[in-house]
């Protein structure tokens, strides 16, 4: 065998190294990705009938489909409610759980459970308590305001409201763990030096704790938004997208258009919708990066 | 504030009594204490509709009686052996692949600069944005082309190749001193062996950390294990138990209840006795 030289060496170790690694991405996420693409400029193969190019005969029966539009704006709305509520709450619990209260330790625990619980599980939960009149949501409501039975996941009014509520439920407390942790980074000197200087607990929490948790609430915000188009369990559980597709998310909808209906070329066009979608937030997060690294 | 209050308990003691922070103070343990009895509530829930008799079920009465009742009923109305044995097989096998495949991965990515590493990792990292169940309709074609259609493996296939082992493990492998890679070398010891002797015992908390999370993710996972499943042979506990709380369609609390915490109980009981090991690990596979 002739000698090698080392950079060469190098170069083939290291792919062999990946390639195991990148066969499996390159099969179950590029490959696909690449193929949804061009499936959605094909027609659904059925039976005998092979699949034959359509051009945008997909995407025009797409954006003719006011199913289509409701789904888009339902992942709109459950996303910009989501991501803000469940960091908001986020911070607050950290906040809440980094001080010194009695019981600490069990608050912690207590917000940080809804993540190790299966979402299918918990859906179950969620079901009775939002069950009308006798559901633990609609006698407590009954208790504090007099209310009469509402039927929350029943009523187009209110069922992706109830969703929304399970979503912030389970994320908050993983979230959570993130800002405990960059507070307890935060070198307590800095605290010295704003009580030296007689500011306020409010001053000191946004001249100082607030912008040292700048990195940290780009990374939340950055997963809270790939979860708002991927948390869909309880939804599908729930509602299935009901009542008349109040609850209906791009990716529920794609699973009922692609294993319900097994209309795969109409998925796959809603799927682009989707990767188009994810990919603009890459370019934000990379954007979002590369300022903060000018700042340095 | 927080860190003052810790600090100089002191100090707090000699100052004339803040009646307003005192005030604030309580306040606040009072909100973390409604809150958290309001996170916890489906939980408390489902732990009193599942040890009570149906009766009690939406009625709260502390002279109810006790009863393992329901979860018997439960286990006896839904293949759940099966269905744990399944769960247990694919976390397992999911887990292991991961381990191999992202340690290979992270060890070439972290050690060397070759020819594309750069944009080979950077392709690595778009499964962090497009994950397998994005792409569920395409994936469910290609494991009908391979003819994995419901097995096991078919659920676990798409995740094994994980970005955010590779990247995780990567950041620990960095961390090794270059010191110790070069003693080791001048010992005698090859690549293989400066892998599994140097690299992965360092990266022991990492392995730990990222394997919670795994473990977690894939007991809890659905979507796609739905899709792939068709049967008791493979399906999940996840998505047995959505079908088993389909078919009684939410007429008795207390079997469902007992189901639930059933399925979730290894995971939640893991959980609670080794929950800072938990919460840490979460907390270090974030921080990138």
């Amino acid at each position: 065998m002739p000698r090698l030289r080392p950079a060469t060496r190098t170069t083939l170790v290291a792919w062999l190294l990946l390639s195991p690694a990148l066969v499996l991405l390159a099969l179950f996420t590029h490959y696909p990705a690449i193929a949804t693409v061009w499936r959605s400029f094909h027609s659904t193969p059925r039976g005998a009938r092979p699949a034959v190019f359509v051009g945008l005969e997909n995407y025009e029966a797409m954006v003719a489909d006011p199913i289509f539009w409701t789904s888009l704006a339902n992942t709109g709305i459950y996303a910009a409610a989501t991501v803000p509520l469940s960091m908001a709450l986020a911070l607050a619990m950290a906040l809440l759980v980094n001080a010194a209260i009695p019981g600490r330790g069990l608050a912690r625990l207590a917000f940080f459970t809804p993540t190790v619980l299966p979402m299918i599980a918990v859906a179950n939960l969620w079901l009775f308590f939002f069950t009308p009149g006798y559901g633990l949501i609609d006698r407590a409501t009954s208790a504090l305001f007099g209310w009469g039975p509402t039927n929350w996941i029943g009523d187009p009014q209110t069922a992706l409201g109830a969703m929304i509520a399970i979503a912030i439920w389970k994320e908050a407390g993983f979230f959570m763990i993130f800002y405990l942790a960059a507070l307890q980074a935060i070198p307590p000197t800095l605290y010295d030096a704003a009580r030296v200087e007689g500011a306020s607990r409010w001053t000191t929490f946004r001249r100082v704790t607030l912008p040292l948790l700048g990195p940290t609430s780009l990374f939340i915000l950055v997963n809270a938004v790939i979860n708002g188009f991927r948390l869909v369990d309880h939804i599908i559980v729930m509602t299935r997208g009901g009542p008349d597709n109040a609850t209906q998310l791009l990716l529920t909808y794609i699973y009922e258009v692609g294993f319900r209906f097994w209309d795969t070329a109409t998925a796959s066009a809603l799927t682009v919708v989707l990767l188009v979608m994810l990919g603009l937030l890459a370019l934000i997060q990379f954007a979002a990066l590369e300022r903060r690294t000018h700042y340095r | 504030m927080t860190a003052r209050s810790v600090a100089q308990p002191a100090n707090a003691h000699r100052r004339p009594v803040d009646r307003a922070a005192l005030a604030g103070r309580a306040l606040e343990a009072f909100a973390a204490w409604i809150l958290a009895v309001l996170w916890v509530s489906p939980l408390l829930y489902a732990l009193w509709a599942a040890f009570h008799p149906t009766a009690y079920a939406v009625t709260f009465d502390l002279a109810a009686p006790l009863t393992l009742e329901n979860f018997r009923a439960a286990w006896d109305a839904a293949p759940f052996a099966r269905y744990f044995l399944n769960t247990f097989v694919l976390v397992t096998m999911i887990l292991a692949a991961q381990f191999v495949l992202c340690t290979l991965a992270a060890f070439a990515f972290a050690r060397t600069r070759f020819l594309g590493s750069d944009l080979l990792f950077a392709l690595v990292l778009v499964q962090l944005m497009v994950m397998p169940d994005i792409l569920m309709v395409e994936n469910y074609r290609t494991m009908r082309e391979l003819g994995l259609v419901d097995t096991t493996l078919a659920i676990g296939l798409p995740y094994m190749a994980s970005a955010f082992g590779i990247f995780l493990l990567r950041q620990a492998f960095k961390q090794v001193p270059r010191e110790l890679e070069e003693a080791a070398t001048v010992e005698g010891c090859g690549t293989w062996r400066l892998l599994t002797r140097v690299y992965v015992p360092l990266a022991r908390p990492t392995y730990l950390a990222y394997g919670l999370t795994s473990v977690s993710y894939h007991w809890n996972n659905f979507l796609w294990p739905l899709v792939i499943t068709n049967t008791v042979e493979t399906r999940p506990l996840t998505v047995g138990l959505s079908i088993f709380a389909a078919v009684d369609q939410g007429i008795d609390w207390s079997i469902i209840s007992a189901a639930t915490l059933m399925s979730s109980g290894p995971l939640l009981i893991a959980f609670l006795l080794f929950q800072r090991q938990f919460m840490q690990s979460f907390m270090r596979a974030g921080i990138r």
